[in-house]
């Protein structure tokens, strides 16, 4: 019989179908983000106008900024459970690389909101007045700023780790970082609605992603490092 | 190499002393540089030839603007010395620096605004510098509100520390952002502070102003930084020799 | 004199930014003098508490 040897890479994958299989089980916590996409979204039209064209203007930030919420919401479950049962001291002492373990978790909570968000942003831009010709454009700007959000809100979830209703200061350490995503994203948004090119700000938040991908599980995982101490 | 200075640095009552004795070769200064620029700014300096009297207000709020950025500066990189080198002092710099920097964010912010009344027509414009102020108080907000939400002294200090090199490896790119924003929606108009060439005697004062607001941050720093050991070595027996 | 608190007309703008200012200068010294002052204060009554504790 051969001995399995675990390999970063393998336990990082144990955790992320782990993380999805309890989602799938779980579905509530899977809509509800989604949901609170859609009543934002929604909203909009009732509280602004109904008029498509005016709608249209605003589209942009009322996507991202939606997603943004979205995005933010499911974040406070991403490590609570796995604190509290004792998951997450596991995770530490299971002699893991911490990081590896940090980027399976973010990468499913982007599978399981961002994703979904970003599939979903369509359907409301339409609601938007949002020609259909401008969907590829928003697809794929919320593809690459979704995964910078969930890179985003790791580092903020791991941090208030030790906080007791920890939700509000959640949103308050993430979203000024959140703020490029937002501008860059909600910029790509305006010109594939206008019919331009929007390579620019669609390689800087390609930029930001890339960042997001190399610097955050390491501050993710030293946060939560502390926040277990 | 000769590494006793660099340990020395790391104790709490060699620090406490010498904070004791800098505090005021860095309060006087600051207050004599602060009172000469202030006859400088607003008695010496001939008005500008674009905003009349109304550009005195730069005096104050450069200054503070300068202040707000470099008090994070500081406190993170007291935060990356404390959290890599395991320095309690160093957490205790950082924790100082906080309340002083958010107090100067909200001055940039209100003297921003009382600036931009009049040269702009009203008191908010989403500029750039403003917007990104703006942000960085919230940034401020954030570390403050960390730091009271965690009860454990050692960990508040730790987690507070990662925030604060995040915030610092993100305040570049969301000031890049913000001025990217800015250049494409065209704020009606723009504060011309940067001009290339300053006559002597508006310079002059500014730069006196900025040297003192520096000299007075190091002093309310040193203050805050003993009353913040003293409470952190509660149980030293130091501290009693001390409060002789 | 009054030319000169005047401030060509700016002056409702011009005064109130400089004492915003003045406040923060003077109320970041005060708040940091008072911690001083609170921290050496606890430090000595927990003193005096162990010294009555230990000497009875």
């Amino acid at each position: 019989m051969t001995v399995r040897r675990t390999t970063a890479f393998s336990a990082a994958g144990l955790v992320l179908t782990r993380d999805l299989r309890l989602a799938v089980r779980r579905p509530s916590q899977l809509i509800q983000p989604l949901a609170f996409f859609a009543v934002v979204a929604l909203l909009f039209p009732l509280g602004y106008t109904p008029e498509l064209g005016k709608l249209r203007a605003i589209a942009p930030g009322v996507l991202w900024v939606g997603a943004l919420l979205a995005s933010m919401l499911a974040l406070e479950s991403l490590f609570r459970e796995d604190a509290s049962d004792g998951t997450l001291e596991q995770f530490v002492v299971c002699g893991q690389p911490l990081v590896a373990l940090m980027a399976a978790k973010t990468l499913a909570h982007w599978l399981l909101t961002g994703l979904p968000l970003t599939l979903m942003a369509p359907v409301l831009g339409i609601a938007l007045g949002v020609p259909v010709e401008a969907m590829p454009g928003i697809l794929f700007s919320l593809l690459l700023g979704t995964v910078t959000l969930s890179l985003i809100g790791a580092v903020g979830a791991g941090l208030t780790l030790g906080v007791r209703r920890g939700g509000v200061l959640l949103s308050l350490l993430t979203l000024p970082l959140a703020v490029p995503v937002l501008v860059f994203g909600a910029r790509a948004t305006e010109l594939a609605i206008s019919g331009e090119s929007l390579m620019g700000p669609l390689y800087l938040l390609g930029a930001l992603a890339v960042l997001g991908i190399t610097l955050a599980p390491l501050a993710a995982a030293a946060a939560v490092r502390i926040g277990l101490e | 190499m000769n590494w006793t200075w660099f340990h020395r640095l790391g104790s709490p009552p060699h620090i406490y002393r010498i904070a004791g004795t800098l505090t005021p070769w860095f309060a006087w200064p600051a207050g004599l540089l602060i009172v000469a620029a202030l006859y400088g700014g607003l008695v010496l300096a001939p008005p500008d030839y674009q905003q009349g009297e109304g550009f005195r207000i730069l005096y104050v709020h450069a200054p503070s603007a300068w202040l707000a950025v470099m008090i994070y500066g500081v406190m993170a990189s007291a935060a990356a010395v404390g959290l890599i080198w395991r320095m309690k002092v160093a957490h205790a710099v950082a924790a100082s620096c906080a309340g002083v920097g958010a107090w100067f964010t909200a001055v940039s912010l209100v003297t921003g605004m009382l600036w931009g009344k009049p040269m702009w027509g009203t008191y908010w414009v989403w500029d750039p510098r403003l917007t990104a102020q703006l942000i960085l108080f919230i940034l401020y907000l954030g570390y403050m509100g960390l730091r009271a939400g965690i009860d454990d002294l050692g960990r508040a200090d730790r987690a507070s520390a990662v925030l604060a090199i995040v915030g610092v490896v993100n305040i570049p790119i969301i000031r890049y952002s913000v001025e990217w924003w800015n250049s494409i929606h065209q704020a009606p108009s723009v504060m011309k502070m940067d001009r290339p060439s300053m006559p002597l005697d508006m310079l002059a004062p500014l730069l006196m102003m900025l040297l003192g607001f520096t000299l007075y941050f190091a002093a309310i720093l040193l203050v805050r930084l003993r009353a913040e050991i003293l409470r952190r070595e509660r149980t030293a027996s130091w501290i009693r020799e001390v409060l002789r | 004199m009054s030319e000169f608190f005047a401030m060509d007309g700016y002056a409702i703008f011009l005064w109130p930014a400089y004492l915003v200012t003045l406040i923060a200068i003077l109320a970041n010294v005060m708040l940091a003098r008072r911690a001083h002052a609170e921290a050496k204060q606890e430090a000595r009554r927990r003193f005096a508490i162990e010294d009555e504790g230990s000497s009875p």
